[in-house]
């Protein structure tokens, strides 16, 4: 009943409006207003231009500069993220400037050179200098950008430090997995083949170095080191982005990427500046990858380096939580194995070199 | 030109007796009635994808809401607890990304305005082949009945974005608009092309070979410069995207493994190897970055006839900017992987990509530039034509300086995929083709339909739309700087994302607003094609050729010879002259109060054919 009544309402107040058109276009009509070139309208217009330029202005400025009640620049925790961030404001100046200068002359203009009966527009078909003026500037201030915006990426891709911190970062519908070289430091090869509901990263157990790998339940990372992420996919393109370290990569299937950046603060230290004693740096999807794409969220965590060292201890080989994946070990090498992946206790010994091993990477 | 208005009544055609209703109208050959039916096709798209994306509005902006209101429209993908389906929602933004920049600003601008008024405006009585000119449309809305069919299908249309990246569009398993839906996708996208190249070559070889007499191409309007050169962007691109569907077909169906490669999904390893989802991706943007200009190029020409038109000035720099568009249409083929610097692409291709991309800003720029000159000092006109022009203007301003950013590769790797990108293409490519589009109709419809739409009307649709437009777009930028990522469905998951719902709200509430102002649009269009006041001759005193026609011009344009060109199109309040503009048809021998020494020169050997009150050729 009630949305009878809207619908009928709705009706009745289309027809009003039509016929309020209908006797307004023909009032018009028999005024002949209609019949001139230019309608009082015309200035009104006008007048609109420079209110819509003020008001633009003004709230274009009050909402860039603190007037959102929230910051839309999020805290930055990486090395390169400074030079990009800095690429990004110096970007932001200049094109702050060209988009207020030359919206002031768009409206501006329109509204100073209005019609008037009185005067007659002025015949200026071209000027080369000024064509040249402007190619040339954008031209120059353009080479500036793309001169700094060209060092930075070269840096920013360039190969990882050999001293990086390595992890597989493995992007599949809809989560992560994140896995960790273990004891030898050296994460394992992979086969998709033989993924399967444990072995989400495809392990291939006959490399010995995957024996030892283990997988973190967050995304740990030291503080103030190289992290060299080995990023890829299982099934569709997911992205690895991460808005705090300004780190984004995408994960391709069948192309294994790579990303490498240097934390500047730990998770700590940010709990601290931004006052929220719950603050999570968070890994992110950025590319579209089906229906649960919105939620694939991994945390990261970064440690001091030695919280770091002591984190990465205590985790356990992912094929001790998952001993039955023993007999794809060839048999010459369970052995190692059972030791490597901590199943059968190690010799004080070789526990000790393993140390050794990785601390003097 | 005075004789031209009595032309006007006796255009009811003796051609046209023999013609049926069907003939006429639907299998019509006739370029300016296949123009209206682009038009109105396009209208006809530009409401659906305006409504779908209403719908994920909604749900942006109000998460919390309960749609079960929408059940009867959308059945089972409003889900048991009333929320819109996460994946129905990825199909929604796919379809509205596709429909928009396929259909409506591509097939519902380029079709609409290079079929109307390239043979009005180059003097020619129709296309060079109006069977081919029909096909083109024909095919077309072949292909919007098919992507029309694939809304409907149990298992949803195409979702993995509009541009359909596999293996996620390749693979059923991954999602499923990548079953039935794609394939529909695909089918109607291969019917597009054939009709986009159709057109295209009609463009062309019409623009070449059937200008009039004097009308060179240093005289063509900067309309038709921008259609001609749309038309040739789109016939090398478009065959590549066919390539690129063509691949996925063969991969999706015929177990090729182009763009697949070790992929586990479902709980089952594939057996593809060796292909690589990023050469899609290659072929996709070879395609789609000029395919941004071939939406634009053509909105940006008929804001220049526009804005010269209503300034009473010529276009400032003609030549520039042809020459910019001849720029823009060379490098926009060069600087497509600047949509993957992070694809994990070589990164030496990045830095050429990066170099390349922040050259094509100079064209644009200087575009830009040449606009607000063209206003200064002029005795401006504010028609609902001039207004879109002025509005496209500065929204192609404001959306092309944030392709400075992400241009940039360094910047670009924090932007990518964001917010950020939402905001640039919306504005520069989407909301400054669509003001294109609507500048166009504003201006044109006197022509199409004989007569005019209501100015006051389009002065609040104009109005309601520009600042609409701006609310809704220019928030998005802060959240892109923010990192929002795009196609979420929703942002509660991530802390880093807990923030601006307020905004979002905002920027829901100011579209749905700013799409229920179009309505104004559709009753002034419908209602002046039957109830408008009649158009005079010439409205807006324009000097191109499509006003010397009479007011509904029949088949074959011109009832007598068709006019002669004498002088290019932008002679505005020329020095000396009378009035503030002189047609192409105008003599310089008739003009000597106005004419240089050059143009004086020119009048000498000027043969004048006196004008012979037009005889039917029946
Ligand atoms: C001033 C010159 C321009 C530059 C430097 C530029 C640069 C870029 C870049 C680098 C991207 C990729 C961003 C990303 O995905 O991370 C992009 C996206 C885009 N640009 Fe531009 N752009 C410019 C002008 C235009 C114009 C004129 C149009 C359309 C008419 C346009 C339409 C688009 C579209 C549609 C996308 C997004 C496609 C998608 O990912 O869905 N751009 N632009
Ligand atoms: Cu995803
Ligand atoms: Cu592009």
């Amino acid at each position: 009943m009630l949305n009878l009544v809207i619908v009928v309402a709705v009706v009745l107040i289309l027809a009003i409006l039509i016929t309020i058109f209908r006797v307004s276009t023909l009032v018009g009509i028999v005024r002949g207003n209609t019949t001139k070139q230019v309608s009082p309208a015309n200035k009104i217009q006008a007048s609109l231009m420079i209110v819509f330029l003020v008001l633009g202005i003004i709230g274009f400025f009050y909402f860039s500069f603190g007037g959102l009640d929230e910051s839309y620049v999020q805290p930055l925790a990486s090395e390169h993220g400074a030079v990009t961030d800095r690429l990004f404001w110096i970007t932001m100046a200049i094109t702050c400037f060209v988009f207020i200068v030359t919206q002031i002359l768009l409206f501006g203009f329109s509204y100073k050179y209005q019609h008037r009966e009185d005067r007659k527009a002025f015949y200026y078909p071209h000027n080369n200098t000024l064509e040249y003026i402007w190619t040339g500037i954008p031209a120059v201030v353009l080479a500036l950008l793309i001169i700094s915006g060209w060092k930075a990426w070269v840096d920013i891709t360039q190969k990882a430090p050999d001293d990086s911190e390595v992890i597989e970062v493995l992007g599949y519908q809809y989560s992560w997995a994140v896995r960790y070289g273990g004891a030898d430091g050296k994460i394992g090869d992979y086969d998709y083949k033989k993924t399967d509901a444990s072995n989400v990263a495809g392990m291939d157990l006959t490399d010995r170095s995957t024996h030892d790998d283990f997988f973190g339940r967050e995304l740990h990372v030291p503080k103030g080191k190289p992290v060299l992420l080995n990023i890829r996919a299982r099934d569709v393109i997911h992205s690895v982005y991460s808005p705090h370290f300004r780190l984004q990569m995408n994960a391709v299937p069948g192309m294994p990427t790579r990303f490498w950046f240097v934390p500047t603060k730990s998770t700590a230290d940010l709990r601290i500046e931004t006052g929220n004693p719950d603050f999570n740096f968070e890994l992110v999807c950025n590319k579209i990858c089906g229906k649960g794409h919105f939620g694939m969220k991994y945390i990261i965590v970064v440690d001091e380096p030695e919280d770091y060292a002591k984190w990465y201890a205590e985790q356990e080989p992912w094929l001790k939580q998952n001993p039955e994946y023993l007999s794809e070990v060839p048999a010459d090498l369970r052995d190692a194995a059972m030791i490597a992946a901590g199943i059968e206790t190690i010799p004080a010994a070789q526990a000790v070199d393993n140390l050794v091993v990785r601390n003097s990477r | 030109m005075s004789e031209n208005g009595d032309m006007g009544h006796h255009d009811e055609h003796d051609h046209d007796h023999e013609q049926s209703f069907i003939s006429k109208y639907i299998f019509s050959t006739d370029h300016k009635i296949i123009a209206k039916q682009f038009l109105i096709t396009g209208i006809f798209w530009a409401i659906i994808g305006g409504a779908l994306s209403v719908i994920f509005r909604l749900q942006l902006g109000f998460p919390d809401m309960d749609l079960e209101w929408l059940r009867p429209l959308l059945g089972k993908w409003i889900t048991t607890s009333g929320k819109l389906d996460s994946e129905f929602y990825l199909a929604l933004v796919t379809m509205h990304g596709t429909i928009m920049v396929f259909f409506v600003l591509t097939a519902g601008l380029s079709g609409t305005f290079s079929n109307f008024l390239i043979p009005l405006q180059i003097g020619a009585r129709d296309m060079a082949s109006g069977f081919m000119n029909m096909l083109s449309y024909w095919f077309f809305f072949l292909s919007s009945v098919i992507m029309f069919i694939s809304l409907f299908l149990e298992t949803g249309p195409a979702a993995g974005g509009w541009t359909v990246y596999p293996p996620l569009s390749a693979l059923p398993q991954a999602i499923q608009g990548s079953a039935a839906g794609m394939t529909l996708w695909l089918v109607a996208m291969v019917f597009f092309i054939a009709s986009t190249l159709l057109g295209g070559i009609n463009y062309i070889t019409t623009v070449i070979n059937l200008r009039t007499e004097g009308m060179s191409f240093s005289r063509l309007p900067l309309t038709i410069w921008a259609f001609f050169i749309t038309a040739v962007i789109g016939l090398l691109s478009f065959p590549v995207l066919f390539a690129a569907a063509l691949l996925l077909v063969f991969d999706r169906s015929f177990g090729t493994s182009f763009y697949l490669s070790q992929i586990y999904i479902g709980g089952e390893a594939l057996p593809n190897m060796g292909g690589s989802p990023i050469l899609y991706q290659h072929l996709f943007w070879f395609l789609g970055h000029p395919e941004v200009y071939i939406v634009i190029l053509p909105a940006l020409g008929i804001t220049s006839e526009i804005i010269a038109t209503n300034s009473r000035k010529p276009i400032f720099g003609y030549r520039a900017m042809i020459g910019s568009m001849l720029a823009i249409a060379f490098l926009s083929f060069i600087v497509w992987a600047h949509h993957m610097f992070v694809t994990g692409m070589n990164p030496f291709l990045g830095s050429i990509f990066m170099f390349l991309t922040l050259i094509i800003a100079v064209p644009s720029a200087v575009k830009a530039f040449n606009y607000i000159t063209t206003l200064w000092k002029g005795n401006i006109v504010f028609t609902p034509g001039m207004l879109f022009s002025i509005g496209l203007v500065s929204f192609f301003i404001s959306g092309g300086l944030t392709g400075l950013f992400l241009g940039n590769s360094a910047v670009d790797i924090n932007l990518h995929d964001t917010y950020f990108v939402v905001a640039h293409f919306h504005l520069v490519m989407g909301s400054a083709s669509f003001f294109g589009l609507l500048a166009g109709v504003y201006h044109w419809f006197p022509k199409m339909f004989g007569r005019m739409m209501d100015e006051k009307l389009g002065y609040i649709h104009f109005w309601s739309t520009f600042v609409g437009v701006y609310l809704v777009f220019f928030p998005l930028h802060y959240i892109g700087i923010a990192g929002f990522p795009r196609r979420y469905y929703s942002f509660t998951s991530f802390d880093a994302f807990s923030t601006f719902a307020d905004l979002n709200s905002f920027v829901s509430i100011a579209a749905i607003l700013t799409f229920g102002a179009q309505f104004i649009f559709l009753f002034n269009f419908f209602y002046s094609i039957y109830r408008g006041r009649r158009a005079p001759a010439n409205p807006w005193k324009s000097n191109t050729l499509e006003w010397t026609t009479p007011v509904n011009p029949g088949h074959g344009n011109w009832p007598g010879e068709i006019p002669k060109v004498y002088r290019w199109p932008y002679d505005y309040s020329k020095p000396g002259a009378e009035d503030d503009f002189i047609p192409q048809t105008v003599p310089y021998s008739a003009t000597p109060e106005s004419n240089t020494d050059y143009e004086n020169e020119l009048a000498k050997p000027e043969e004048v054919t006196p004008k012979v009150k037009a005889e039917d050729e029946a």
